[in-house]
């Protein structure tokens, strides 16, 4: 049966209509919104390709269910900034060129911002334990590492 | 420079009058009188190449597709700099196969060596013809002539035009001048520089269109139920299982190929995991606990020799000491963080193809042959994916999503399953390998003898699963890739013979994956060489040193001894009692004996106790000739070193008798942030050479070096990849 939710997403509250309320998050923002920013990586919550902010915190969306988000405030890759005026993280990762393919990136980025919101100066150390759940192939990681360490020092 | 992903048929069609186009940052523009109606696609012809409108605009059409190495980039650099256009007047369009020029397919690291090559000879020749026009015009003498930001100026005359006045919106019809003049490298202004990659903005706001992201009107969403053994077939399918999925399409089968269709994506992945399919059993791979007794076993169908100098059989019993060892390297995945994914469309007789794939020109001939259809009636279009690092599913979910496309008659997007990807991926083949060497009196080598067991086959295409699994026309014969590569080595040795044994099959379905054989072999012969560097008491870079006729090698390793501040010495394992160690380790490639070379020294920690390794960093030295972008050459160079210690240390494919069972992260791990070496990075810029690949030459280094600094802190030989806890406790104990 056909049910219609509202989600609050980058500040705008949007209704989806879907089947099965238990659908995950992820295929709400891609399909039913057409975002780009979350990605599908392997909807087990292992790689965080689909990482977005609900409430400011780092969360899989290939694995929470829509039912799960209420009215918390949902942000994604697309919520932080535009190519014009990018977030300082997304500043910092063009400024470093830190994209092989850049599949990944969508969570490096939503998770190491989230992880500056409750961690000031961070050392090395720590910003590599942040992000030790979100995967990269092409092994763009040293790259990684300095835009955040970049983007950190200017927070 | 902006991208355009071309979409639709107009081609097919035969007037081009409206080209709908996808721009990166994710708008649908309409372009009109985009291309010539007959648009060249000839790798002989400018047209195939270049387009100028009228505004001076530059298209570049290349088959060379962005993987996510930045070619994009490097290719509109080198186009520009030829032109003599600013970077930012250079749009490409990659791997369309009614639009761009067959350069084959991306792999290799030749994406530039050879495809930039041709497309600097492309725009030389333009420029070239540019200049005539002018000239005429003119009526001046060419050498009068100069060009700058898309003019040709006459100083005689004082008169300027620009390129889009002299051709804009027309053909050529000029053949390629292999002799036209290409600029002195004294002249580069473009080409050499750091010029950042034109997808990254979008790509890190969430702008960029993926393949994954790529939606047709009308679309629907198809998933694949693959066999839960490899061989099995279907013995039925219960479609009532599916009838509560809200959405659901239809369930396709063509012979063991099952799929389903639904309107939505969650529908499609709803019904994929309730339909019940009975399926025969089947048994056929291998026990994993004796894998290298299966590949010695193989039945071998041909020798290839790739090196016979002096006479080795005799000469091995005349050596003052002799060794041997066997190396193996574990079956790996390709592992993309997005798995492959397409869209496929049939209208009015036509298919066109949207894909990831590393080939476009090859998947057209590919999919023509499954639907037994004309080549002409098939398009294919490149839209950039996850990483590819060499053949994996993206052609596979074309095929997918064409059967699905044709049964339903809607335009179907099939994107794969972590478990799909995992599983039904082509791997990276089993590689076993026996080396025996003699050294002489005077610690030098005096005979080198290796035999390689590798899978038959080169670097053709490999047959789609869909078509396999619904007996359509596919390819019946295996294409590991170019393993031969890298069997023979960059040493003068007087007596040496290099053999591959090739196996009539292996395992799992086999295909490339970054540095396919190269990393293999380079693998075992520069760990046996650093044996062979121990057992004549010599520095590992100075017995390697004393045996290269070759000068860009030797200012190689020269400059990695530098910058790694290598101390001479013969190895020697440190103290052994303690519980941790650290060493140094030293490798050497010229990739496939004939272009860039790359050395490399690896700092390792060991912990005896538990059998971990942690590479702490690497230092690289690397002569590709002519560097294009040298920020371009450095990601790749990070990301192969990345990449490639997680092979080393981490990585095999797991499998029982019937199927892969490593199908998630969990099960096959790849390295994490907090594992990731320091790289440090000195390129040596050789601008009056030719371009070579960076893409994939010091990925080979890695597992020999990083065997190497363990030997150097423990005494300790690791001849198998992975480099497990367990196999490094095994082989303490050994020793």
């Amino acid at each position: 049966m056909a049910r219609s939710i509202t989600l609050n997403v980058n500040g705008l509250a949007t209704e989806v209509t879907v089947d099965d309320p238990n659908m995950p998050l992820l295929y709400a923002l891609r399909n039913n919104l057409g975002l780009h920013g979350p990605r599908f990586g392997c909807g087990l919550g292992q790689c965080g390709a689909c990482t977005v902010h609900i409430d400011d915190n780092a969360v899989r969306s290939c694995i929470t269910p829509l039912s799960a988000v209420g009215n918390r405030d949902v942000v994604t890759l697309e919520g932080l900034g535009t190519p014009e005026k990018p977030h300082p993280m997304q500043q910092a990762f063009i400024d470093e060129q830190a994209a092989q393919c850049g599949y990944c990136i969508n969570g490096m980025i939503m998770e190491a911002v989230a992880f500056l919101l409750k961690t000031r100066n961070p050392s090395d150390e720590q910003i590599r334990e942040a992000l030790a759940s979100n995967l990269c192939r092409c092994g763009t990681h040293l790259r990684i590492l300095r835009a955040v360490k970049r983007a950190a020092a200017q927070a | 420079m902006r991208d355009i992903a071309t979409t639709r048929r107009e081609f097919l069609k035969g007037t081009a009058a409206l080209v709908v186009s996808f721009s990166i940052d994710g708008h649908q523009t309409t372009r009109a009188q985009g291309e010539p109606p007959s648009k060249s696609v000839s790798t002989d012809q400018v047209d195939g190449f270049i387009a100028i409108d009228a505004r001076g605009q530059v298209t570049l059409y290349t088959g060379k597709v962005d993987l996510g190495t930045g070619i994009r980039t490097a290719l509109a650099q080198i186009a520009a700099e030829e032109l003599d256009v600013p970077f930012s007047a250079v749009m490409v369009i990659q791997g369309d196969t009614a639009l761009t020029p067959d350069q084959g397919v991306t792999s290799g690291s030749l994406s530039v060596q050879n495809g930039g090559l041709q497309i600097r000879q492309a725009a030389a020749t333009a420029r070239q013809a540019l200049l005539g026009m002018a000239a005429k015009k003119f009526k001046v003498e060419s050498s009068d002539l100069s060009l700058a930001d898309g003019k040709i100026t006459s100083k005689a005359t004082d008169r300027s035009i620009s390129y889009g006045a002299l051709i804009g919106g027309k053909n050529f019809f000029l053949q390629i001048d292999k002799e036209a003049a290409v600029k002195h490298p004294e002249h580069f202004k473009i080409v050499g520089r750091p010029i950042p990659r034109v997808d990254i903005p979008a790509k890190v706001t969430g702008q960029f269109t993926y393949m994954q992201d790529f939606r047709l009107p009308g679309m629907l969403h198809g998933r694949v139920i693959r066999p839960p053994a490899i061989g099995a077939t279907v013995l039925g399918i219960d479609e009532d299982s599916v009838n509560d999925v809200p959405g659901l399409t239809r369930v396709v089968r063509v012979g063991n190929f099952v799929g389903v269709v639904a309107e939505t994506e969650w529908a499609a992945i709803q019904a994929s995991r309730r339909l019940k399919v009975s399926w025969s059993s089947w048994e056929g791979l291998p026990d994993q606990n004796a894998l290298w007794e299966h590949v010695r076993g193989t039945k071998i169908v041909k020798e290839d020799v790739t090196s016979d100098v002096g006479q080795v059989t005799s000469a091995l019993p005349r050596g003052a000491s002799r060794l041997h060892a066997t190396y193996d390297f574990a079956i790996h995945t390709h592992g993309s963080i997005g798995p492959s994914c397409s869209v496929v469309e049939f209208e009015n007789g036509a298919v066109t193809c949207w894909s990831a794939s590393q080939g476009t020109h090859a998947l057209r001939k590919q999919l023509a042959a499954m639907l037994s259809m004309p080549e002409e009636h098939v398009r294919c279009i490149y839209i950039d994916g996850a990483g590819c690092y060499g053949r994996n599913g993206h052609e596979d979910a074309a095929g997918d999503a064409a059967l699905l496309s044709r049964a339903v008659g809607r335009p179907v997007r099939v994107q794969w399953m972590r478990e799909d990807e995992h599983g039904w991926d082509p791997k990276g083949p089993p590689t076993l390998i026996d080396l025996e060497a003699a050294l002489d009196a005077q610690g030098s080598l005096l005979a080198w003898s290796s035999a390689f067991f590798l899978p038959q086959g080169a670097a053709t295409p490999v047959a789609l699963i869909a078509a396999t699994l619904a007996g359509l026309p596919h390819e019946m014969n295996i294409g590991p890739g170019g393993i031969l590569n890298d069997t023979a080595i960059p040493y003068a040795v007087p007596n040496m013979r290099t053999v591959a044994h090739r196996l009539e099959t292996t395992p799992l379905r086999p295909a490339w994956i970054r540095a396919p054989g190269r990393m293999q072999n380079t693998f075992a012969n520069e760990s046996f060489l650093d044996e062979l560097a121990t057992a004549a008491g010599a520095d590992p870079l100075e017995f390697r040193l004393r045996h290269l006729r070759d000068a860009r090698g030797a200012e190689l390793l020269e400059r990695l001894a530098v910058v790694a501040t290598w101390e001479r010495a013969a190895a020697k394992p440190r103290d052994r009692g303690a519980r941790m160690a650290s060493g140094r380790g030293l490798a050497f490639v010229k990739y496939e004996l004939v272009r860039t070379y790359v050395g490399v020294v690896a700092e390792v920690d060991i912990d005896r106790l538990t059998g971990e390794i942690r590479v702490k960093r690497f230092f690289v030295v690397q002569d590709c000739g002519q560097i294009i972008n040298p920020d371009g050459v450095k990601n790749q160079i990070e990301g192969n070193i990345v990449q490639t210690v997680s092979r080393t240390l981490l990585e095999q494919v797991k499998f029982n008798r019937s199927r892969v069972t490593s199908l998630d992260w969990g099960s096959y791990r790849i390295i994490g942030f907090p594992e990731v070496p320091e790289v440090v990075i000195d390129l040596i810029d050789r601008p009056h050479e030719k371009p070579w690949g960076s893409g994939e030459p010091s990925a080979s280094v890695v597992p020999a070096a990083i065997s190497n600094a363990i030997f150097a802190a423990t005494g300790v030989r690791l001849r198998s990849v992975p480099f497990t806890p367990d196999k490094v406790k095994a082989a303490m104990v050994r020793s």
